[in-house]
C-alpha cells in the first residue's frame, strides 16, 4: 500500500535548550531538578512538592553523588516525580515501578535506587510487587505518597481510602476499609518503616535520609493533602486546612507497633518511625547461598580434573 | 570461571537449554522469570548458569514483574532476558509496550504452546505469532525469530540479542514446545567465532546527547544508569530528550521513529532459508517445528521431480513481504502449514495480493503436520 504522512515537525534542540535554561538555576534546589521541567503539573495545595523537597534534602544531607542516584516511578500524580529530578529517572507502567527498580538495583548495585510512587500505584495494581520486594529485601528505598485516592484520574476510591470516606466512585461513602500501609510493609519484611505527613517535613526528610543510608527494602509513607480529589468530597477544605487537620489529628509515636497505625475517617492517627532493623538483602543472600556455592563447586570440579 | 559463558563444544541438549546457552554466549547477565510449561527449563538453566558467569537470576512474582525487571536491568547496564509461554506472554504485553516506547534492548523467549487461555500446557502451538506482532497496545516495530531446532535456539537467541542491541528494543524468540523440548546436537563455536553486538553507549557530552534522537532511522546510543547522562525514560510520549510532551506533533515523531527503525531497516533484518524457490510452481511457507516437516515434504516432492519450493522464515517479523510478492508473480500457489487457525497465512495472502492461491493447512495445536499431509496439500496445485 501507499502511505501518506503529515509533514513532520523537527525537534529544534537549540530552541528547546534556550527555553529550558531561561529560568533554570534561580532556585537553590534547581541543581537537583531537570532544566525546563518546572512548573510541575500538581494542583495548588497538593503535598507532592513538599515530599519532593524533603527527598532532595535527604539526598543532599547524605551526600549521595547525583550520578549514582536513580528514581523509579509508576503512574499517577506521584509517578510524575521522576520526571522532575535531574538524575537517572524512570517513569514506568502503572504499578510496576518496584519490579523495574528490582532489575535496575540488581544489575547495577552501585546505584542508589528510590521508588517514588503513590498509594494507588504501589498498593492497588502494584501491591503484589511491593510485598515480594519487601520479602526479598531488595535494596530499594520506597517513598509512598498517600493521598487516600486516585488523584490523576479525578479522585476515585483507592485501597487506602478510609471506610465511609467519599470519592467520585464512592459518592455515598466507601464500603471498604483502607490498608494500614506501615503494618503491611512491616509484615512483608521491610527493614525500615516510617510514616509522616507533609505537615512534618523535617521528620520526613530525616526518615528518608535514614532510609537512604540503609541497605535493604525501606518504606516511608508520606501522607499528603489532595484538596482536589480527596479534600473536597470529604470537606477537609483547602490544602492548608488539610495540613492543619494533620497537625491536629496526628500523634507522634516513634517505635509504636505499626498494627496501631490504622487510619479511620476523621479520627486521630499515629505517625513516626515504627521499625528499624537489619537483615541481609537479596544480593547478600544471593552471594552467600548461590554464587559462593557455585564457585566452590566449580573449584572442586577443576581440582578433580587436575587429579 | 571466566570462560563459563561460552561452552565451546558439542552438546546434546534441548531447545530450552540451547536458548539459555545462546543468551549466555551473547553476554546476558540478568534473567527474571516465572515458571511456565514448556519454557520452565530456560529459567532452570539460567538459575544454574548465571551465577557461574557473574550474573543474577531472579524468580519474580509473575510475568508482569519479570518483564518489568528485565527492562530495569537493561537500563542498569546488563543484557537481560526472560522466557515464557502464551499465558505469560499475555501478561508481559504491558511492559513489552514500555520496552518499545522507551527503546530498551532485551530478549523475550516465548516457547509457544496451544492456546487460548491455559489451553495445552504441555503440547505444541504456534498461535502467538500475531500476538508477538501486535500484542501490546499502540504502534511499534517488531522483530521475532523462529528457531526450528535446538541448534537454531542457540544461534537465533544470539541473533535476537544482537538485533535488540542494534535496534534498541525488545526482540522475541518465538520457539514452540516441539523445538523447546526436542533434544539434539548443539555445536557451540569458539568465542572468537561468535558475532556479538555490545551495548552501544553514548560518547557525546551530556549537553549534546539526545537519548531518544529520532532524526535518523537508527536509535540513539543508550545512556544506562550511573553514566551521568541523567536521561529521563518514560512510557509517555516524549521528545528527543526524553521529556514527556503530550502533543500530536511529538506523538508523530515518537511513534514514527519506533515503527520506522524496523520498517526502514527491514531488508537488513529479514532472514529466510529457502529450498528450490528458483523453479518452484508451488512454495511452502513455514516456520518453527513446522518448517522441519515442510522441508521433508518438499525434498520428497522434489525427488519426484516436482517443482516445489520452501521458504523457511528465520525472522517471522519483519515478514519477508518483498520475497513473497516477487514469488507471487510466478508461482501457482503458496501452501502455509502452521499450528494455528491462520496467522502467517494471512500475511502470505496479503502480500500475494491475489496473484497466487494460498492454502492454509491449519492445526489447532497438540500435534504437528506429517510430511504426507503437506505433500497432499501441495498436490492440490500440481
Amino acid at each position: 500500500m501507499k502511505i501518506r504522512l503529515r509533514e513532520l515537525s523537527h525537534f529544534d534542540k537549540e530552541a528547546a535548550e534556550t527555553l529550558i535554561q531561561k529560568d533554570h538555576g534561580l532556585h537553590p534546589d534547581d541543581k537537583y531538578l531537570k532544566p525546563g521541567r518546572i512548573p510541575h503539573i500538581w494542583c495548588p495545595g497538593c503535598g507532592l512538592g513538599v515530599v519532593l523537597t524533603t527527598f532532595i534534602e535527604a539526598v543532599r544531607r547524605n551526600r549521595i553523588p547525583i550520578d549514582m542516584c536513580s528514581v523509579v516511578s509508576g503512574i499517577g500524580c506521584t509517578g510524575r516525580v521522576a520526571g522532575y529530578l535531574d538524575m537517572d529517572t524512570y517513569h514506568t507502567t502503572h504499578g510496576r515501578a518496584i519490579p523495574f527498580a528490582t532489575g535496575l538495583a540488581l544489575a547495577n548495585p552501585q546505584m542508589s535506587v528510590t521508588v517514588f510512587s503513590g498509594d494507588g500505584d504501589l498498593f492497588a495494581i502494584g501491591g503484589n510487587h511491593l510485598i515480594h520486594a519487601a520479602r526479598r529485601n531488595v535494596n530499594l528505598k520506597v517513598i509512598c505518597v498517600n493521598n487516600f485516592n486516585f488523584g490523576m484520574t479525578g479522585g476515585q476510591v483507592a485501597p487506602t481510602t478510609p471506610l465511609e470516606a467519599k470519592t467520585s466512585t464512592t459518592p455515598t461513602g466507601n464500603a471498604e476499609p483502607g490498608f494500614n500501609l506501615p503494618y503491611l510493609a512491616h509484615a512483608a519484611g521491610a527493614v525500615y518503616v516510617a510514616r509522616w505527613t507533609t505537615f512534618h517535613p523535617r521528620q520526613l526528610a530525616h526518615s528518608i535520609s535514614q532510609a537512604l543510608n540503609k541497605k535493604g527494602f525501606t518504606f516511608v509513607e508520606a501522607i499528603a493533602p489532595c484538596p482536589t480529589g480527596y479534600g473536597r468530597p470529604n470537606k477537609l477544605g483547602s490544602g492548608l486546612e488539610e495540613m492543619r487537620f494533620y497537625r491536629d489529628m496526628t500523634e507522634v509515636r516513634n517505635g509504636a507497633d505499626p498494627k496501631l497505625a490504622e487510619i479511620r475517617l476523621r479520627e486521630k492517627f499515629i505517625v513516626g518511625t515504627f521499625h528499624d532493623t537489619d537483615r541481609p538483602d537479596f544480593l547478600e543472600n544471593y552471594d552467600r547461598n548461590v554464587v559462593s556455592r557455585v564457585k566452590s563447586k566449580q573449584k572442586g570440579k577443576e581440582k578433580g580434573k587436575a587429579a | 570461571m571466566a570462560d563459563r559463558d561460552v561452552l565451546t563444544g558439542e552438546h546434546f541438549i534441548h531447545g530450552d537449554a540451547a536458548c539459555a546457552e545462546g543468551a549466555l554466549a551473547a553476554g546476558c547477565l540478568f534473567f527474571a522469570g516465572y515458571p511456565i510449561t514448556p519454557a520452565t527449563e530456560v529459567a532452570e538453566r539460567m538459575a544454574r548458569r548465571l551465577p557461574e558467569v557473574g550474573g543474577v537470576y531472579i524468580q519474580m512474582e509473575d510475568e508482569i514483574a519479570s518483564m518489568a525487571a528485565i527492562l530495569g536491568a537493561s537500563w542498569g547496564g546488563a543484557k537481560s532476558m526472560t522466557a515464557t509461554s502464551g499465558p505469560g506472554f499475555s501478561l508481559m504485553m504491558e511492559n513489552i509496550g514500555l520496552g518499545m516506547m522507551t527503546e530498551t534492548p532485551c530478549v523475550v523467549v516465548n516457547i509457544m504452546r496451544g492456546g487460548p487461555s491455559t489451553g495445552l500446557p504441555t503440547l505444541v502451538g504456534q498461535a502467538d505469532v500475531m500476538q508477538a506482532r501486535w500484542g501490546s497496545h499502540g504502534d511499534y516495530g517488531c522483530i521475532a525469530l523462529a528457531p526450528s531446532s535446538p541448534q537454531e535456539c542457540f544461534d537465533y537467541t544470539i541473533k535476537a540479542f544482537n538485533l535488540s542491541e542494534r535496534y534498541r528494543q525488545p526482540v522475541f524468540v518465538l520457539g514452540d514446545e516441539v523445538v523447546g523440548h526436542m533434544t539434539e546436537k548443539v555445536v557451540i563455536p569458539k568465542r572468537e567465532k561468535l558475532k556479538i553486538q555490545p551495548r552501544i553507549l553514548p560518547k557525546a557530552l551530556r549537553g549534546d546527547y539526545l537519548p531518544f534522537d529520532s532524526s535518523t532511522s537508527m536509535p540513539a546510543p543508550m545512556a544506562i544508569a550511573g553514566q551521568g547522562y541523567h536521561a529521563h525514560v518514560t512510557g509517555l510520549t516524549h521528545d528527543e530528550r526524553g521529556y514527556p510532551v503530550i502533543t500530536a506533533d511529538v506523538q508523530e515523531r515518537n511513534v514514527r521513529h519506533i515503527v520506522d527503525k524496523i520498517r526502514k531497516n527491514a531488508d537488513r533484518i529479514i532472514e529466510v532459508d529457502t529450498v528450490g524457490i528458483e523453479d518452484a510452481e508451488v512454495v511452502v511457507v513455514a516456520y518453527g517445528c513446522t518448517s522441519r516437516v515442510a522441508r521433508q515434504a518438499v525434498e520428497n516432492l522434489r525427488s519426484r521431480n516436482l517443482k516445489v519450493g520452501l521458504v523457511k522464515l528465520i525472522t517471522i517479523w519483519p515478514f519477508p513481504s518483498g520475497l513473497i510478492r516477487s514469488l507471487a508473480d510466478r508461482v501457482k500457489a503458496f501452501v502455509v502449514p502452521e499450528i494455528n487457525y491462520g496467522q502467517i497465512a494471512y500475511e502470505v495472502e496479503r502480500t500475494a495480493g491475489g496473484r497466487a492461491e494460498v492454502l492454509l493447512m491449519a492445526l489447532m495445536g497438540g500435534s504437528i503436520h506429517t510430511p504426507a499431509e503437506i505433500e497432499d496439500g501441495v498436490g492440490e496445485f500440481l
